[in-house]
């Protein structure tokens, strides 16, 4: 009976969830089950979390130090912390699961940035000149190596804004379609990969089939295309039918607020 | 062939790491035990370049890094790949050439000793990728000048690396040649090993493999020294064996305030306290007297974070398999 009550208590009522929340619940909807996916600490973890307690149990999820396919029961603070490999079915090195993304066997990649630009090219590694940074930045890490053999990567932004999508990035860390149809493939990067979707706490985002131009696919809730056009730094095409992300639903933040982040590290 | 315009701090020399091996390395059977001072002293010089085995917080060799730089042999070269050991061998002002692979904390953000000293432009840094990094180690392991991979084409991360571009002879297409990577020092954490340097990692091995049998010279920090018969009977355990290995240092608890698998976990108060003082200068000027300087060994380390009850309550809040 008290567990009953304690669940009432912290069941949501619509509306009430923060950006943090939307963000993860619309990345876990782009999970599928049965497909392998490079998982970074923070929003895809909790994400691929959620996703394999709903609607994708069978989605391998690949972490960069070699964890495969944990049970993602506890939220790792680092991708070659203990809990990528918790009961997973294999825990082995940073080299095998990078030779398992370049021979084509992993699907879907996640990538961060302080800037993402129209061609989907994200960078991590320098605000300002490299020689002389005005920020330095981490690197690629994985980044650039998920961003070249993974077959399709999804870009992440917490913080939609002009500084952030913007025509071109100071530094192409990681390859999108670089500067357009047929780059990635004349630079000699595997053939039929790259960008697929940008997701934003205003937006998602995806590409132009031949220009390769980002464009605009979905408003999330309460969201205008006025406002996702005003805050992207390139002109961005909102020409056709845009469709509208559903607000996370009772079933989506319940399972996120008591299993996959119970004890709050991120949410 | 095209390449990168990215500096390349060392160039590949398969026959050169060949006559190094045949040559250099520890002679089979010797018993490597020292301890941190002795291993530093010995194996690591002015000048030379150095590869750790970490990412972000978890199992990394810091106490061999925070002996390092008590010694302070100037002029090094880093394979940049990690967090907190990457983080303060930039910081102690002792690195002049970095390969820029990934150097942060992840979540916790970003790596500030590194950040200030590649704004100020302190270091060169050219830059890789976690995958570039592990097959130039591989490439070096194989006993190869360089790796042909298919990652970095196209970008400006190729573009301020060392590495180069050319046709694959078999189908025509363009390939990302990484040159190997042999350095001179390799500093990896194990779980356990034995007096030779036999060792075992327990869960993800991350670069340690590669890096092993890339190093010129090899420093095993291990949690544990157990006998050869222990190693001998599950063989196939053995990740790294003696043979690669120049030095065996005890170093228990050697990860913290990192996190090892199995046995200890992160000391999150410990480590907010380090990013913390790493956000200024002068915090980090404190950081480095405290926990550096102001210690003389990983024992008396291990004392001022708190000593024995400290890591007893970190062995509890380390989950079973």
């Amino acid at each position: 009976m008290a567990r009953l009550s304690e669940k009432n208590k912290t069941d949501p009522k619509p509306g009430d969830y923060s950006g943090t929340e939307l963000l993860i619940c619309l990345v876990a909807r782009l999970m599928e089950n049965r497909k392998t996916a490079f998982i970074g600490t923070g929003v895809p973890m909790l994400a691929a979390s959620l996703a394999k307690k709903l609607h994708a149990p069978e989605m391998m999820a690949v972490f960069e130090f070699g964890g495969t396919d944990p049970v993602l029961d506890r939220l790792p603070l680092n991708v070659g912390g203990q809990q990528t490999f918790h009961k997973a079915i294999s825990a082995l090195s940073l080299s095998d699961v990078m030779e398992a993304a370049q021979r084509g066997q992993i699907e879907l990649g996640f990538l961060g940035g302080a800037q993402i630009d129209m061609y989907g090219n994200i960078n991590t590694t320098c605000i300002g000149e490299h020689a002389h940074p005005k920020v330095r930045l981490p690197g690629s890490g994985g980044g650039c190596d998920i961003g070249s053999l993974c077959w399709r990567t999804i870009g992440l932004l917490t913080d939609h804004n002009p500084k952030k999508l913007v025509r071109k990035v100071d530094f192409v860390t990681t390859a999108g379609y670089l500067d357009g149809p047929g780059a990635r493939e004349k630079a000699g990067l595997p053939a039929g990969c790259g960008p697929y979707r940008v997701v934003t706490n205003l937006a998602t985002l995806d590409y132009h089939p031949t220009t390769k131009k980002m464009r605009l696919m979905a408003l999330n809730p309460g969201v205008s295309v006025r406002k996702v056009v005003e805050n992207t730094g390139f002109e961005l095409d909102a020409g056709r039918k845009v469709g509208s992300n559903e607000a996370p639903t009772a079933e989506e933040l319940r399972v996120l607020r008591n299993e996959v982040d119970p004890t709050r590290l991120y949410i | 062939m095209g390449g990168g315009e990215g500096p390349l701090f060392m160039r590949p020399d398969p026959d050169e790491f060949r006559k190094w091996i045949h040559e250099r390395k520890a002679p089979l059977g010797s018993d490597k035990r020292m301890d941190e001072q002795e291993a530093v002293r010995k194996l690591v010089s002015p000048g030379d370049y150095i590869a750790t085995d970490m990412y972000g917080m978890v199992r990394g060799p810091v106490s061999i890094v925070r002996e390092i730089i008590r010694q302070r042999p100037g002029d090094l070269g880093l394979a940049g790949q990690g967090g907190m050991d990457i983080d303060l061998l930039v910081g102690s002002g002792l690195v002049k050439r970095v390969d820029c692979i990934y150097i942060g904390h992840e979540v916790f953000g970003l790596s500030n000793a590194y950040r200030r000293k590649a704004q100020g432009g302190h270091v060169v840094v050219a830059e890789w990728t976690n995958a570039a990094l592990a097959w130039r180690f591989k490439a070096a392991a194989m006993g190869i000048p360089f790796i042909p991979t298919r990652t970095m084409l196209g970008t400006d991360t190729f573009r301020k690396s060392g590495a180069k571009s050319g046709q694959c002879p078999f189908t025509g297409e363009t390939l990302c040649y990484l040159p190997a990577l042999a350095p001179d020092v390799g500093v990896i954490h194990v779980h356990r090993c034995d007096k030779f340097g036999n060792a075992v990692i327990d869960g993800t091995s991350g670069m340690a493999g590669e890096l092993a049998r890339a190093s010129k010279k090899l420093i095993i920090s291990t949690e544990r020294i157990v006998p050869e018969s222990a190693i001998r009977k599950q063989p196939e355990r053995t990740l790294i064996p003696h043979y690669l290995v120049d030095a065996v240092v005890e170093a228990r608890y050697g990860a913290h305030p990192g996190e090892m698998c199995y046995e200890y976990a992160m000391d999150r108060p410990r480590v907010q306290e380090y990013l913390k003082e790493m956000e200024t200068g002068e915090g980090e000027k404190r950081f480095f007297d405290k926990f550096i300087f102001g210690t003389k060994s990983h024992e008396d380390y291990l004392e001022l974070v708190g000593g024995l009850k400290q890591m007893r309550k970190l062995e509890k809040a380390c989950r079973g398999r």
